[in-house]
């Protein structure tokens, strides 16, 4: 199916739909996915009036910590936004929030080893050996890295199928990552429990829709070529 | 830095003392000239709550003295960050919720109920349980169970001198506190994080020992709603979460009060809760703490038995198995 064939053809030509997202929409949603991490810098550095109050290590860490698994919701959501709009704009945000998932991530872990560990490289090692928690979120990261790596096109053209079974692993760190959260609340688990319920219908959603497409004559339309989420 | 914030309004940048002013105002009030002066601003039993009742914004200077045996050399933390970080459920599980959610909080009228095995028991005032208390100022060590810690110059008078006003009998082997149960001013209080109403206890000897404060203020003025007023506990051996706040009801038993956090998460929270380098939390370790306030690089330190205070109540726990009574 070409992708012009969506609700969002409309009369505009592939062409100038294509370069509207490119040189407009996509800049404008990089930007927005950067303001948290523009907030956190300049609260660092009391630019701007802004301040991250009385311990902004932690701030950092968990704010780091929940755009994360904010990004691996939103790049979770994009195949099913596809699926209700039938409109094929959703996946081509999908690689850029999962690029930022893995940013946030990145920063996460910086802040959590440099800051909060003040940089003892044994200390870290203790937690990921000792503190569960902390095991599941490092293989979380560790597993984020090869789908990084693995996000360009040419690297999807390359491995082909295997891209897309490889790319599923972005299911088991998502939770992980939800796990990871839960486990370090001391008490109020009403935010984990916000995040897994999102995961469950996420996953929950693929799982229905692989159960429909088995049975013949349902079979829900495939509309990118490659389909990992 | 961090300390012109404008995040929390509530606090207007002139509340917040620097510490060098702090210094020098506490010297005076303790020079003797500047003592007469504080008098007429008023002592408890007067209308030394009445700041606190009309806000927050600017709470009431109280009259004490400084005890300098009693007080840890360390630089305080700002005003600010000690009024704007707290663990306070009542008032919602962030650390910024307390001091968003309590300034309405009324600490006027307040009573406070003692009962249990005492010889004195009922119902007083709040005028009635701190009149004949001169005030102190205490700089103490704050290390919570969560890892990171901070000083604070509380004001206050030792737990002790008020029980012995209770005459407790042979049979009080703790005293147990309460906080208010209010819900329609304690919105943490409508959730189920925790059973309500928070309960904390001490075993007596804990309760009686020097250091054992009742604060009703910090930094010189009358405690903030979001740090326990208008009578709170400081246990500054123990991690924070023993340091109940709100207190309404005092109870003399002879068994171990059931505590708030012990009995919602044994495993992880003591009734003793000694600050303890040695015995981990089970989902994090407890050998080093975060020191609020300096700069964001080093803050981590190591965390010192009885958090520094070992010398001073090491000698009650001896013969226990510590990693056992956590």
């Amino acid at each position: 199916m070409p992708p012009s064939q969506g609700r969002d053809g409309g009369a505009r030509t592939g062409g100038a739909r294509l370069r509207a997202i490119r040189w407009a929409l996509k800049p404008l949603v990089f930007i927005a996915c950067l303001v948290p991490a523009f907030r956190l810098t300049a609260g660092a550095f009391g630019f701007a009036g802004i301040s991250l109050g009385a311990d902004p290590v932690m701030v950092m860490l968990h704010t780091c910590g929940k755009w994360t698994l904010n990004f691996l919701m939103i790049t979770l959501c994009m195949t099913p936004l596809r699926d209700f709009t039938r409109s094929t704009l959703w996946l081509r945000f999908r690689r850029m929030f999962g690029l930022f998932a893995f940013f946030y991530v990145l920063l996460h872990f910086a802040v959590y080893l440099l800051l909060d560990q003040a940089g003892k490289l044994g200390a870290l090692w203790q937690d990921v050996i000792k503190r569960p928690y902390i095991t599941i979120g490092m293989s979380a990261l560790l597993m984020l890295i090869p789908l990084a790596a693995t996000s360009t096109a040419k690297a999807q053209r390359r491995l082909g199928l295997r891209w897309v079974r490889l790319h599923r692993l972005i299911y088991v760190i998502a939770g992980l990552g939800v796990c990871h959260y839960w486990w370090q609340v001391k008490k109020d688990i009403r935010e984990p429990l916000l995040y897994a319920g999102g995961l469950t219908l996420l996953l929950g959603y693929r799982l229905w829709k692989q159960r429909r497409s088995l049975l013949p004559g349902i079979n829900v339309a495939r509309v990118a070529g490659t389909d990992a989420s | 830095m961090r300390k012109n914030s404008t995040q929390l309004g509530k606090i207007a940048p002139s509340d917040i003392t620097p510490y060098h002013k702090y210094l020098s105002r506490r010297a005076l009030l303790t020079g003797g000239i500047g003592l007469a002066a504080a008098q007429t601003i008023g002592r408890f039993g007067g209308n030394a709550f009445g700041g606190a009742a009309i806000g927050q914004s600017a709470p009431a200077a109280l009259t004490y003295t400084r005890n300098a045996a009693m007080s840890v050399m360390d630089t305080p933390n700002s005003y600010m960050d000690i009024t704007t970080y707290n663990n306070y459920y009542e008032f919602g599980t962030d650390k910024s919720d307390p001091a968003e959610n309590a300034q309405k909080f009324r600490t006027q009228p307040w009573n406070v109920t003692v009962g249990g095995e005492a010889e004195v028991t009922g119902t007083f005032t709040l005028e009635d349980i701190l009149k004949p208390h001169p005030l102190e100022e205490r700089i103490y060590r704050m290390r919570c169970v969560e890892a990171w810690s901070m000083i604070v110059p509380w004001v206050g008078f030792p737990l002790g001198d008020l029980i012995r006003r209770f005459k407790p009998t042979s049979k009080a082997k703790f005293v147990e506190f309460r906080t208010l149960y209010d819900p329609k001013q304690m919105p943490g209080e409508r959730t189920g994080v925790l059973p309500w109403p928070y309960v904390e206890g001490l075993r007596m000897d804990e309760a009686m020992h020097p250091l054992t404060l009742m604060a009703v203020g910090l930094y010189g003025k009358a405690m903030p709603n979001q740090n326990g007023a208008p009578l709170r506990l400081i246990v500054p051996w123990k991690y924070g979460f023993k340091g109940i706040k709100a207190i309404v009801s005092i109870n003399f038993t002879e068994k171990a009060p059931q505590t708030t956090w012990a009995s919602s998460a044994p495993a992880e929270y003591g009734f003793f809760a000694n600050v303890n380098p040695a015995v981990d939390h089970p989902r994090w370790s407890q050998a080093t703490e975060r020191h609020l306030g300096g700069s964001l690089f080093g803050q981590r330190k190591p965390t010192l038995p009885f958090n520094g205070y070992g010398a001073q109540v090491a000698s009650l726990y001896g013969g226990m198995d510590l990693r056992k009574y956590f």
